[in-house]
């Protein structure tokens, strides 16, 4: 095999696929992509990790077991358990409904289920402060119930099931509707009922995808900012998720203790990529597309 | 329930008849849910708008400092896109491809942007674009963070998986005959990738480009720590929502929520418009 790097100098002609780059071609272009990627991927995920453990492990550990991180941490963790299950369950229904079944309006429901991808992160906080803020119907209403939505957690877990909302069902309904309808047919023609169709027959064709949505919906849930960050208020300690309390040590110039909370976040991000992958490469799941 | 009832005496007009049970409850617990959540909010903010008034709305949208931040909005979302769609291009290019150690870990890691919450990664380009960053002190004295080019920086961020994700399936689907065919007909390499392949994959392009886009407009959290956010100069429509509220100004807000949210689903429908065009001329989306 020749150095085909000497063929371009012309010393030695080998073949070279006329359908295919040069080596040269092909070496300034992966280079032009890694730097890109570096400068916009990689060191900005370094970085993170470096500006936490600038003062070392001590501080670093201190800013997580500090009382308000704690319960920023306790805070995001809830609202994930709350948020990501009503999604799935929404999930699980809107696939069933628009992939087992042929009906008018589908299409359009489909964009309906997307249209939180769309909205500005600001504007899925806004509407709920609309409907629930001072000047609205529902508010006041609510507050001589002594039910507060606004600026406390009622708000940020339904800001959060809002920006998370089409998640699970976007990469199910397209899973769904390629196993088609003959497996459950056939369950339901053998005596089963509904219910064990769905959970014998349906569930197991379904689970790696169902997983990989979940994980998804997971990720964005615990990190959301901006809807989140309209609807809370920003009570220290009572209504700051991980991203907000972020913010709050950020702008108090507390890098360290700003970059450790993010660090978790980071290390969440890198987890769900993991994940991810290695469900795409085991199970093919999530070859619905690109658009999260 | 009442949807649910109503669906379930309309349904032999509506959809085709089935053995598989639970369309009436599945399809009304979706609608249901979907109203509560999302449609209901969002027709709120439509109805708040409309109580405005012409007048009031147009006074909000005239205002110079709300028309500078959605210049800034717009224009950083269109320059940052046109980056992504240059260099996604490339990268979808070289994961499909090229083959070198650590293709399958850069291919993983272009989703990035998708997993990492937007404060996280508006802190970090902050700390890596500043004055004294890593980045950033190769520059000056020409500074990134905390002028308009920050946001662009952190909307490349954003939007670069937008860009390699949709182009990336379509490239794996390109026959390589027909660069072979190219090549026999005497073109050059050059000649065949922006004659050949590049045209193939111009739906696919756009439709990357308008997601990116879409998502750099409405983008915050990862926006307002580098923006540096001085009005009329890099204060983005989103935060101006958010310091309208703080304001107690919901008039203020709801206006400039409304025209974004108008745009948005503007650009749903081209990016739609696209990918049906696309679908009718290559047979795929």
């Amino acid at each position: 095999m020749p150095d085909p790097l000497r063929t371009a100098s012309g010393r030695s002609r080998a073949f070279r696929n006329p359908a295919d780059e040069g080596l040269g071609a092909k070496i300034i272009l992966i280079l032009l992509a890694l730097a890109f990627l570096g400068f916009f991927l990689v060191l900005p995920l370094v970085s993170v990790f470096v500006e936490a453990f600038r003062k070392g492990w001590m501080e670093y550990y201190e800013a997580l077991v500090e009382p308000d991180a704690a319960a920023s941490i306790h805070l995001t963790l809830m609202v994930a358990a709350i948020a990501v299950p009503l999604n799935l369950v929404f999930g699980l229904c809107a696939s069933w409904a628009i992939a087992k079944f042929e009906f008018k309006g589908k299409a359009f429901l489909i964009t309906l289920i997307d249209l939180p991808f769309s909205i500005s992160p600001v504007i899925s906080g806004l509407v709920y402060v609309l409907l629930f803020g001072s000047g609205s119907l529902l508010g006041p209403l609510l507050k001589s119930w002594g039910i507060e939505i606004l600026f406390a957690v009622p708000g940020i877990v339904l800001a959060t099931v809002f920006v998370t909302f089409p998640f699970v069902a976007r990469e199910l309904i397209p899973l769904m509707e390629d196993q088609g309808t003959g497996d459950e047919e056939a369950a339901l023609s053998l005596g089963a009922s509904g219910w064990q169709t769905f959970w014998y027959v349906t569930l197991p064709n379904i689970k790696w995808g169902l997983l990989y949505g979940v994980l998804l919906c997971n990720a964005r849930a615990m990190g959301e900012f901006g809807a989140v960050s309209v609807v809370s208020g920003r009570i220290r300690g009572v209504t700051t998720t991980m991203p907000l309390h972020v913010e709050i040590l950020y702008n108090e110039y507390n890098m360290v203790a700003a970059f450790a909370v993010a660090s978790l976040l980071t290390f969440l991000a890198l987890v769900t990529l993991a994940l991810k992958t290695l469900l795409e490469l085991r199970f093919g799941a999530g070859n619905a597309g690109g658009r999260h | 329930m009442t949807d649910t009832a109503a669906v379930a005496s309309a349904r032999w007009r509506l959809k085709r008849p089935s053995i598989i049970p639970g369309f009436g409850l599945t399809l009304g617990f979706s609608l249901v849910y979907l109203s509560l959540i999302i449609l209901i909010p969002i027709a709120g903010l439509f109805w708040r708008s409309a109580a405005l008034g012409w007048s009031g709305f147009f006074a909000v949208l005239t205002d110079e400092r709300t028309l500078r931040a959605l210049y800034v909005s717009f224009g950083t979302a269109f320059v940052a896109a046109l980056v992504n769609v240059v260099f996604g291009v490339i990268t979808a290019w070289m994961l499909t491809r090229y083959d070198f150690p650590g293709r399958r870990l850069i291919d993983a890691m272009v989703d990035l942007p998708f997993a990492l919450p937007t404060a996280v990664a508006g802190i970090a380009l902050t700390a890596l674009y500043a004055p004294q960053g890593w980045i950033g002190s190769l520059f000056m004295p020409f500074r990134i963070a905390f002028t308009p080019l920050g946001i662009v920086v952190a909307l490349i961020f954003i939007g670069l998986p937008f860009v390699v994700r949709t182009v990336q399936p379509v490239m794996e689907e390109i026959d390589r005959e027909v660069e072979e065919a190219a090549a026999t007909l005497g073109a050059n390499r050059f000649q065949t990738v922006s004659r050949v392949i590049l045209p193939g994959l111009a739906p696919a392009i756009l439709t990357g480009f308008a997601l990116a886009f879409a998502r750099g407009v409405g983008e915050y959290g990862s926006v307002i720590f580098i923006a540096g956010n001085i009005p009329y100069v890099s204060e983005i429509a989103p935060l101006l929502i958010v310091i309208k509220l703080e304001e107690f100004n919901y008039a203020g807000a709801t206006a400039i929520a409304t025209i974004m949210l108008l745009i948005s689903f503007a650009m749903l429908f081209v990016i739609n418009l696209i990918q049906a065009w696309s679908r009718r001329r290559y047979g795929n989306a």
